[in-house]
């Protein structure tokens, strides 16, 4: 299922690091954005380590880097400097096409306001990644209908997002993310538009995949959210504070 | 890929129905434009190339202006058919007589000419035979008509053996010849009777030569040497001198014909192109503005694992798409005007739509869907994802 441009010997899984052990590493990554004129260190020298099968929150007031922290975990955008491993692969000597794979594969995104394509159903919006793999058909509708199932929307297959209430439409999202089996779910504010009640709904069902096995990175500046997590990740003017909740 | 592609293609179409329309009208307008004005020109040309071609192309005429006081005589044709290159000669005079039989009297084209020249023009008889060498030998008084003439004289009754009386003089009716169906006739409206050329000779008051007549090549083969032959012999015989004579290829004429109706088809075809063009380039807006209307969804698409080539590809077919769908409703719109204008043309011109035209047209919109979409796809495809999904549209 792996991309051969990623499984094609330029992959060095790095010595002293136990299979399966560290999902994300972040060695002194920085990013720098020129603003103006203005240089602004969107991340300065952060270092992350998170295990697989953790869930971690990471928090922080806006304009901390978090934002730019899940560019680069979610292989969106590369450091400037430092180092960046995924599931054993450092991730800054990718071009802009072995990247796409690695998201596609890798990891599932859970995005705030949902982005749900309004054309498509349900279906085809959870069945969209896996159109960027070479997979059969009836595979895909396989998948989908699990992943669906996953999500307890199977019955709501066949709706458009604009028939479907905002967390129906979030669970969608969920489906779509979880679909290619990532190695990492990465979800951004993902109760940001959703009432408290549904909110939570949602973060107990992030909590039901944590249990199955996923391992979940959320950003939020919500701290009661947060503080569900296994871990909390505070950012502040684009430095890492870790702080543990165990 | 491709298959999700084109899908994917129709969802977006479908999604925008009024404006993929709209956008579509242009190609189908420019589809209309080339093909059924082209095909309106190939097919009214292939009508005249069959008209002409039965005037008979493998033949030359030979007019002579001013034959410089030695008048050109059956001898002289004969001596020039014995060369290898030329087949058959026939001479043609012609006067205008009063042709009457019974009480009917009407003036009558009276040609003069031998039997080579019912050979010449494959003509076939409906009753009795064309004129003889033996007649024009002995100078004999019969004729043939052509079937106005024996209608006009004769009704429907049995013309062989009865006679004639042309410009004074009684003529045996030997022959009829079937309907003549050549445009060439019917441009000349005059009853038409043929009788030996020596006996027009005589009749004739002008005793000067032959200065009008036709020549075959021996074999299709020997066309351009018959006529260099004819040349040669006409330059000898009238002093060298160019103006004096004139030889006509009929198969110039074809030639003249073909150049002509190809010049009309490239012009009009060019200016179809022209507004095939224009369609492309509503094509191209259309698609800019949907790129940017859609970049969140490119954003979400790239987030999900779309690559570069994918974005690029999924709006490139779009726009083929786009543009093959305006191709095939502009061919089935042409076909259909075609029979509309084939009706009202009653059948003198059957206009049909040429495969070869289609297959133009469809390569049209391939190239027009493929230049003016890979633009917008190209802008498509290089979007950023980080700001691809922050857009806010």
């Amino acid at each position: 299922m792996a991309h051969p441009a990623i499984e094609a010997g330029t992959v060095t899984k790095r010595p002293g690091q136990a299979m399966g052990n560290t999902m994300i590493e972040l060695r002194d990554v920085s990013k720098i954005y020129h603003v103006g004129g203005q240089e602004v260190r969107a991340l300065d020298e952060a270092s992350l380590a998170i295990r697989e099968g953790e869930f971690v929150s990471i928090v922080g007031p806006s304009g901390s880097g978090k934002t730019t922290m899940m560019n680069i975990i979610g292989c969106l955008d590369v450091a400037d400097s430092g180092e960046y491993i995924l599931d054993g692969l450092s991730i800054d000597r990718y071009s802009d096409r072995q990247l796409a794979h690695i998201r596609n594969e890798k990891i599932g995104f859970v995005f705030q306001n949902f982005n749900l394509l309004s054309r498509l159903t349900a279906e085809a919006n959870v069945e969209l990644p896996l159109i960027y793999q070479r997979i059969t058909m009836g595979e895909r509708k396989r998948l989908v209908t699990e992943a669906l199932e996953r999500v307890d929307l199977i019955d709501r297959r066949k709706h458009k997002p604009f028939e479907l209430s905002g967390g129906q439409q979030q669970r969608v999202a969920i489906a779509r993310a979880l679909v290619t089996k990532p190695s990492l779910l990465l979800a951004d504010e993902p109760t940001g538009n959703l009432d408290s009640k549904t909110g939570a709904e949602i973060i107990e069902l992030f909590h039901e995949l944590h249990r199955a096995g996923n391992t979940i990175v959320l950003i939020t500046h919500n701290p009661d959210v947060a503080k569900t997590a296994d871990r909390m990740v505070h950012i502040f003017d684009g430095k890492v504070y870790e702080e543990a909740i165990l | 890929m491709i298959f999700q592609s084109i899908r994917m293609a129709f969802e977006s179409i479908t999604a925008n129905k009024i404006r993929s329309f709209l956008t579509m009208l242009g190609i189908i307008i420019g589809v209309i434009a080339l093909v059924v004005l082209v095909s309106l020109v190939s097919s009214a040309s292939d009508s005249v190339t069959e008209q002409v071609s039965t005037l008979g192309t493998d033949m030359l005429t030979a007019m002579v202006l001013d034959d410089k006081g030695y008048p050109l005589k059956l001898n002289d044709l004969e001596r020039l058919s014995q060369h290898p290159s030329v087949g058959q000669i026939a001479p043609l005079t012609q006067m205008v007589v009063n042709a009457k039989h019974g009480y009917t009297e009407e003036k009558s084209t009276l040609y003069g000419t031998l039997s080579s020249y019912g050979e010449i023009h494959h003509w076939k008889l409906k009753q009795g035979r064309f004129l003889r060498t033996s007649d024009v030998d002995n100078s004999a008084y019969v004729c043939v008509l052509s079937i106005e003439a024996w209608e006009k004289f004769f009704g429907q009754s049995d013309p062989l053996g009865e006679t004639i009386n042309l410009g004074g003089r009684d003529f045996t009716v030997v022959g009829v010849l079937e309907e003549d169906t050549s445009l060439m006739s019917a441009m000349t409206t005059s009853v038409k009777i043929y009788a030996p050329y020596t006996v027009l000779t005589r009749m004739s008051a002008m005793r000067g030569g032959i200065s009008n007549f036709i020549v075959t090549p021996n074999n299709p083969k020997s066309m351009d040497e018959a006529e260099e032959t004819l040349h040669s012999f006409l330059m000898r015989r009238l002093k060298n001198d160019e103006n004096a004579f004139f030889v006509f290829n009929q198969s110039n004429l074809m030639e003249v014909v073909g150049t002509v109706t190809d010049m009309l088809s490239y012009l009009l075809g060019g200016i179809a192109a022209i507004s095939l063009l224009v369609g492309g380039i509503g094509i191209m807006n259309i698609m800019l503005v949907s790129v940017t209307e859609r970049t969140r969804e490119i954003g979400i698409r790239k987030a999900i694992g779309a690559t570069k080539s994918g974005i690029l590809f999924q709006f490139l077919i779009e726009a083929l798409v786009v543009s093959l769908m305006g191709c095939a409703i502009g061919i089935l719109l042409s076909f259909g005007l075609l029979q509309i204008a084939t009706l009202i043309a009653k059948g003198l011109i059957t206009f049909n739509l040429s495969l070869q035209i289609v297959m133009i047209a469809v390569a049209f919109a391939i190239a027009i869907g493929v230049l003016f979409g890979l633009y917008p796809a190209y802008k498509a495809a290089d979007k950023h994802p980080i700001e691809a999904l922050r857009y806010e549209g």
